[in-house]
């Protein structure tokens, strides 16, 4: 996983909630294994009915096409745990997501690749979403995970929390699978203490 | 200390805490489709990682597969890539496979419970968020994306944050033609789409303990949308008798250890939760949504919402709904023309459903114009569902009557709406363009779905058949 320190970049704002997974990377009709999560990226809302680019989508006007912050409201990737809808934003080269709040697999997707989900709340999310629409991507916004801080136009620096643990993990750009081997012998105890308590759980077995 | 049910589960699940404050929960019984799985192979096979528990691990073709009769690999042309990668990652890693012709074949979280392979008390997991849909028969289920999936192939464990817990006690007797997914609309409309983020929902009160071990899970099915992390219903003598001598269920001696232990699992009498909701069930009526969200809910005598009644945080997404959905605040939901008819999902798709929906339309005949489609959650409900007969009254009434599989829910098979159309769907998700470019989905019970396909427009079954219900 690529590692997560800060990130410079222009902020465009969606400014909505619950936007949904099926909204960020829809299931497309004709697809493959190999797909092209930077064409996924709010396919549809990119586009109008005819096909052609939607103009008056964020992410299409000129001065947000390279943005690489989003800013959003509520409960943000709701609905399916499509991975596809992370690493759509990823293929598009937005690191970070600025939101009032995550749906939990979501939030989940997003630490298990390196794309940094700050919860703002939604009186600081509401500050800051003024902000980003003000200097309507005239400037760009840095988001510091190291110090724990947005700094950009139009005011002081913001402060974020996070927990130190998805910090940690974000900053070194740790392996998930690799910390949870680190405890295989655990893993190989509690095997053998369930096959004792509870043997039909070790057990999966057709009877027939 | 008095705990929940939840607290009991997870604690013994509990094999370590890890270095970033995450606990490590052993999962019991994990679940894989074809439309993640491939990603996860190949990560491990990239990383040198073995399958740690394939004896634990089954795999399902559900989301790809055609409904079409006499359906193969190439039926759904788009889907054929996703199937043969996913035959070639079980067989590589000796995971058993229900695949496309596989008698046993069908939706992950129909499949699983229906052969005993998840089982009171077990953790579950399955790259797809209805994986709480377990949560009836009394199995804590988690569902996860991609990375997740790999995590959990390598180390049969999860890392996971504590949730919350949360009880949502539904009280009373619930009127007849009035069932789980009435009762699950109702309190997605309560509290809102993100209304139980972060919290193991423990389902109980009167109205469960009556339902069926199958609208226990339609209950617990709908769980992921208000956001909850998991829901689950405490084990009772109906699970017990639904799951006995089931085919992957622990048999004869080790049933009754199994039976002795499940007896115990209940929340404690005294235990703590974070959030409480109630419901009384007893004034229930059908519900349907109106909207693009699973919480904008109206009873089926009800009409749109005039946004000014609406709490101020939820008036702009219903003024964009009604766009969206042709609909006009104050119109009412009966009688609004329909073009199609969807019968089918991890939601409503178990054989009571299916026969709920047979006995209001046999003998009459789906309205001119409409596209009624029934698809089992299983190829053992299709069977099943053929012994009863239930194919020939559907079929007599006009219906499609489709081989298993995820379908329209979210048509990743290719069956989809035309833009424009107005489907009443036994789904989970009335998003914009879930079930076609376009498409308008009201989400409804098998009974209304069905009342609607023979009127041609919404209706309340109770009076379309007062009788059949």
């Amino acid at each position: 996983m690529q590692p997560f320190t800060a990130q410079t970049g222009i902020a465009a704002p969606l400014i909505k909630d619950d936007i949904n997974t099926d909204q960020i990377a829809p299931i497309l009709h004709a697809r493959g294994l190999k797909e092209d999560y930077r064409a996924m990226l709010f396919h549809r809302a990119r586009r109008r009915e005819d096909g052609s680019e939607d103009p008056d989508f964020v992410l299409n006007k000129p001065q947000f096409r390279n943005a690489a912050i989003l800013v959003t409201g509520e409960n943000f990737g709701a609905g399916s745990s499509r991975e596809s809808a992370v690493w759509s934003m990823l293929a598009n080269g937005i690191r970070v997501i600025v939101a009032k709040s995550f749906a939990d697999i979501y939030r989940e997707n997003c630490l298990q690749n390196g794309l940094l989900p700050v919860v703002l709340g939604a009186q600081l999310g509401d500050q800051f979403i003024a902000r980003v629409v003000a200097v309507d991507g005239g400037a760009p916004f840095t988001v510091d995970l190291l110090t724990q801080r947005i700094s950009g136009p139009g005011g002081s620096d913001i402060a974020f929390e996070i927990p130190a643990a998805d910090r940690t993990r974000l900053l070194e750009g740790l392996d998930d699978i690799g910390l949870s081997l680190k405890h295989v012998d655990e893993i190989a105890s509690w095997e053998a203490r369930a096959k004792a308590a509870q043997p039909w759980l070790q057990s999966a077995r057709d009877s027939r | 200390m008095q705990r929940t049910l939840f607290d009991k589960i997870w604690d013994f699940h509990r094999v370590a805490q890890r270095a970033d404050g995450r606990d490590l929960i052993y999962i019991d019984r994990h679940v894989l489709h074809e439309l993640h799985a491939h990603h996860a192979f190949a990560q491990l096979q990239k990383q040198g990682r073995p399958v740690r528990r394939a004896d634990l691990t089954f795999a399902v073709q559900d989301h790809t597969v055609a409904t079409k009769p006499g359906r193969d690999d190439e039926t759904n042309p788009s889907g054929s890539a996703f199937i043969k990668a996913m035959r070639e990652g079980c067989r590589n890693n000796g995971i058993r496979l229900f695949d496309v012709d596989d008698p046993e074949q069908g939706i992950s979280h129909v499949v699983a419970p229906e052969l005993g392979i998840v089982l009171p008390g077990a953790t579950h997991a399955v790259p797809d968020s209805h994986a709480s849909t377990v949560g009836g028969v009394g199995a804590l289920a988690f569902g996860c994306g991609t990375s997740e999936l790999a995590h959990i192939l390598a180390t049969q464990v999860m890392a996971l944050k504590r949730p919350k817990a949360m009880r949502v006690q539904l009280e009373g007797r619930l009127a007849a033609g009035v069932g789980a997914k009435d009762v699950a609309l109702r309190i997605i409309a309560e509290i809102g789409v993100a209304g139980a983020r972060g919290h193991v929902v423990e389902y109980g009160g009167a109205a469960v303990r009556t339902m069926p071990i199958e609208q226990r899970m339609t209950l617990c099915n709908l769980n992921i949308e208000m956001g909850g992390r998991s829901g689950l219903v405490a084990p009772d003598d109906a699970t017990f008798a639904w799951l006995a001598q089931r085919p992957f269920a622990p048999q004869g001696a080790e049933w009754d250890s199994a039976l002795r232990y499940w007896r115990r699992l209940t929340s404690d009498a005294d235990a703590s939760f974070d959030r409480e909701v109630r419901l009384d069930c007893a004034t229930l009526e059908p519900q349907i949504t109106w909207g693009t969200d699973p919480s904008q809910v109206v009873g089926i005598s009800g009409r749109v919402p005039d946004p000014a009644t609406l709490e101020e945080s939820r008036r702009a997404a219903a003024k964009s709904a009604f766009g969206y959905m042709g609909l006009t605040p104050g119109t009412p939901l009966v009688g609004l023309p329909i073009d199609r008819v969807f019968i089918g999902s991890c939601t409503n798709s178990r054989l009571p459903d299916l026969q709920v929906a047979a006995d209001l339309v046999r003998g009459r005949h789906v309205a001119d114009g409409v596209v009624a489609m029934v698809v089992p959650g299983s190829t053992s409900v299709k069977r099943d569902a053929e012994a009863a007969g239930l194919d020939r009254v559907f079929r007599a009434a006009g219906f499609f009557w489709g081989e298993s599989g995820c379908s329209m829910c979210a048509g990743g098979n290719g069956d989809r709406g035309e833009p424009g159309e107005r489907c009443v769907s036994t789904t989970n998700r009335n998003f914009e363009n879930r079930q076609g470019p376009k498409v308008r989905t009201h989400l409804a019970s098998p009974a209304t779905a069905a009342a609607s396909a023979i009127a041609g427009h919404i209706a309340d079954a109770r009076q379309l058949a007062p009788g059949a219900l």
